[in-house]
């Protein structure tokens, strides 16, 4: 790669070219303001707030969307850009209405520390705040278009990332507002409810639908038993919000917050992960024998699965029909640990705690989720607002022990940990499909070829002879190519190219799940995955089929993978879906 | 894929043939977007979802043109159409108070259409006519240096025309 030399504040830099002034700027420690550039997405350029003067250049340059070139000079910071800058923001400041304390973002906002660091005390212009209604129709996410600032990313994530195009810009200039197309709410929209928008926003103008107020009263009433699990991503990435690094595992100090939140039951989704490998290993280990349709392909993520009700109902019968670990934790909670612990199950009040956005529309998605006779979850939220009920219950979180969680729900072993990351879902089942269609255990039980952030990652497997071909898709948008593929080979009567597709939304999996901590990035990412393989790396149990507590369920209650009642119980089906209700 | 289940078709044959024709060039939203105005006096919104369904683009895609582009329309105008001018001239000179006389003798906002179908109004930019400021135009036809009094006999003069 060709290096380009040139010179910030003076400061000699040398930076491989097409790297922005923005980029090469920080490897000298100096930040320039940015706010509508996020290092996910293609500069759009929008704010201007990230100008700067290059030597030569009779206009300043948005250091987010230009490349340094050689021998360049660049000024950052100087008595006239500051200035500039702070013109800029106040412009957005007059068109931003003035409630931050009632803000989901306040303490935690882009804008809020832009102004804050600028120091600004009145704004010189008449304020002109919209009033828009919000959109509240999903379950999942709300749209307040009255706190945009017009900044692009959601758009962007919405259509280049995700390829679900549910967020357009209506309108031009002042009148502009992002929302879905052809007056129809965000429900009736194609809108696949990943909350990867939320994720992205700068500002408080999309955020998750809180549900902290449900699960409180839940806690508060009496007569309810109020059981919890955690999903696999939570436990490396809430520590962010009490300032501990991205990745740190902190699977012992939730488990004591939730008990001190006043919970009665604590469990781990990654048990019910376990579960879902023998479901869903079972089921992929007869279709590879030739009963059922190929490829099979993952159906954790309820994204994906409304995706593909939408923009690909053809792969409809290709779905693994089992249901997903938080579905299954809340179905078995309500059914075999009421049983066993003598609990009537309508005063079960099942919460989960999710990466995830989508969880709380996955809850009442279809008839299935109501398999125990009551609604299996009751309500889903997500990592960010656990850590905030934390802090409400003034816990202090560093300061916790450890403990343990809940038995008969809740031991878990490696695989079902891993989860949580792009990848994992395949290297879990493949670890117990071995075993399944060989009888014998695996020497090395990692497969390296389904790990990392390459959008589509591709190997074959071999079982002991027996060439397995997989595919591994995240960030919705890069599934199309797989779909195409498959799509392709069918239509010419040709050899499959995989046998078996893992999919996730979210860029990462789950760990950059919309519901986690805000400022994802690559590097966080590349953290929180390493605090998730390292937590499977600790485990003595790497492999679901060795988890003694999901031996005993099927020993007890369930009888046999894939028989009458784990069908009953634990699997699901989808129905094709227009993808605008009106 | 189905992009909204249960409609019955709202394209001519005509402008599927057209859409065939530009289906692939560069630009051929706009003019297949300009087409079916053209053919409606307006973008119904199951014509702009059969255009995407037609060219595979997606809905939102549409709608962020059509919405970024004052020329085209997303309600069937009225028979009689009201034009404001508020471009700086006729702002300046109390365009926005003859927006506001057309609502309340006609008992609609602005882009809207009034119940029977007969008259809209609409907001324009500049129609460069900026000396008789403020101007609106009537079917086309251009009224200067109105004031407000006079706005009622201009109305009449299309009534049940
Ligand atoms: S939740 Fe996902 S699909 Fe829905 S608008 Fe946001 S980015 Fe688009
Ligand atoms: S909603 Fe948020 S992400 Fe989308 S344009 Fe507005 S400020 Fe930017
Ligand atoms: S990848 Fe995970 S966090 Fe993202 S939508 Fe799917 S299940 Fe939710
Ligand atoms: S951050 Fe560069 S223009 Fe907005
Ligand atoms: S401003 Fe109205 S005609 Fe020019």
């Amino acid at each position: 790669m060709s290096m380009i030399k040139c010179e910030i504040n003076g400061l000699p830099v040398s930076v491989p070219a097409g790297t922005t002034i923005l980029d090469a700027a920080k490897g000298v420690g100096v930040t320039i303001p940015k706010l509508c550039y996020h290092n996910d997405l293609d500069a759009w350029a929008a704010c201007g707030i990230c100008v700067v003067k290059v030597e030569g250049s009779p206009k300043m340059l948005r250091a987010c969307a230009t490349a340094v070139g050689p021998g360049m000079k660049v000024v950052t910071h100087d008595p006239e850009v500051v200035e500039v800058r702070r013109t800029v923001l106040e412009l957005i400041l007059s068109t931003h209405p003035n409630d931050c304390l009632q803000c989901g973002r306040s303490g935690n906002c882009e804008l809020q520390d832009l102004s804050a660091d600028f120091g600004i005390r009145d704004i010189p212009f008449e304020k002109r705040a919209p009033e828009i209604p919000r959109d509240t129709s999903t379950p999942s996410i709300v749209l307040n278009p009255e706190k945009c600032v017009k900044c692009g990313r959601c758009v962007l994530v919405c259509q280049e990332m995700q390829n679900v195009y549910a967020l357009e810009f209506i309108g031009r200039g002042d009148g502009t507002r992002l929302a879905p197309a052809a007056d129809v709410t965000l429900e009736e929209s194609p809108c696949i409810k990943c909350g990867q928008c939320s994720a992205h926003c700068p500002v408080g103008a999309i955020y998750e639908k809180d549900d902290t107020k449900a699960v409180w009263d839940s806690i508060k009433a009496e007569d309810k038993h109020v059981v919890v699990q955690i999903a696999p991503a939570v436990r490396v990435a809430i520590g962010e919000a009490f300032g501990y690094e991205p990745g740190e595992i902190l699977t012992g100090k939730t488990y004591t917050a939730l008990r001190r939140l006043g919970f009665d039951a604590i469990f781990d989704t990654n048990w019910a992960a376990d579960l879902t490998i023998i479901e869903e290993g079972s089921e992929f280990v007869k279709r590879f024998a030739g009963d059922g349709p190929l490829p099979l392909i993952t159906s954790c993520c309820p994204s994906w699965t409304d995706y593909m009700e939408k923009f690909a109902p053809d792969f409809i019968d290709n779905f693994s029909s089992a249901k997903s670990p938080q579905e299954m934790l809340g179905v078995m909670s309500k059914t075999y640990y009421a049983e066993k612990a003598g609990i009537d199950p309508a005063t079960i009040t099942m919460v989960s705690v999710m990466p995830c956005t989508s969880k709380k529309y996955e809850i009442t998605r279809s008839d299935e989720m109501f398999a125990s006779g009551y609604q299996d979850i009751d309500y889903s939220i997500t990592t960010r607002e656990l850590a905030r009920m934390i802090k409400q219950a003034g816990i202090d979180f560093p300061a916790l022990p450890d403990s343990e969680c809940d038995s008969i729900l809740g031991q878990y072993t490696g695989a079902g940990t891993i989860f949580g990351v792009t990848g994992g879902v395949m290297e879990a089942a493949l670890r117990s499909a071995y075993y399944l269609i060989t009888k014998e255990d695996l020497e090395q039980v990692e497969f390296e070829a389904v790990r990392g952030m390459e959008g589509v990652k591709t190997a074959e497997i071999d079982v002991k002879g027996t060439k397995v071909r997989i595919a591994v898709a995240h960030q919705m948008g890069n599934v199309q190519a797989v779909i195409d593929q498959v799509r392709e080979a069918r239509k010419k009567g040709e050899e499959l190219p995989y046998h078996f597709i893992e999919v996730m939304a979210c860029r990462g999996g789950c760990i950059g799940g919309g519901g986690q901590p805000h400022g994802a990035t690559d590097e966080i990412r590349a953290l929180r995955t390493r605090g998730i393989y390292t937590d499977d790396e600790k485990s003595k149990l790497r492999c679901s089929h060795h988890n003694p507590e999901i031996k005993r369920v099927y020993d007890e209650y369930l009888g046999e993978p894939l028989g009458q009642k784990a069908h009953e119980l634990l699997h699901t089906a989808y129905t094709e879906r227009p993808l605008y209700k009106k | 894929m189905t992009t909204i289940a249960g409609k019955e078709k709202m394209l001519t044959p005509e402008i599927e043939a057209f859409i065939e024709k530009w289906k692939g060039k560069p630009g051929n939203l706009i003019m297949v977007l300009h087409r079916v105005q053209e053919e409606f006096g307006y973008v119904p919104r199951d014509a702009a979802f059969e255009v995407a369904e037609a060219l595979g683009i997606p809905v939102a895609k549409i709608y962020g043109v059509i919405t970024f582009y004052h020329f085209f329309k997303l309600s069937k105008p009225g028979r009689n159409q009201i034009a404001v001018c508020m471009g700086t001239a006729c702002y300046l000179n109390g365009g926005q108070d003859l927006i506001d006389e057309c609502e309340r003798i006609l008992g609609v906002g602005l882009n809207t259409v009034t119940e029977d179908g007969e008259f809209s109004i609409e907001a324009v930019r500049c129609i460069g006519c900026c000396g008789l400021a403020p101007v609106l135009t009537l079917n086309g036809e251009v009224f200067g240096k109105v004031n407000t009094k006079q706005m009622r006999r201009i109305i009449q003069q299309f009534e049940g025309k």
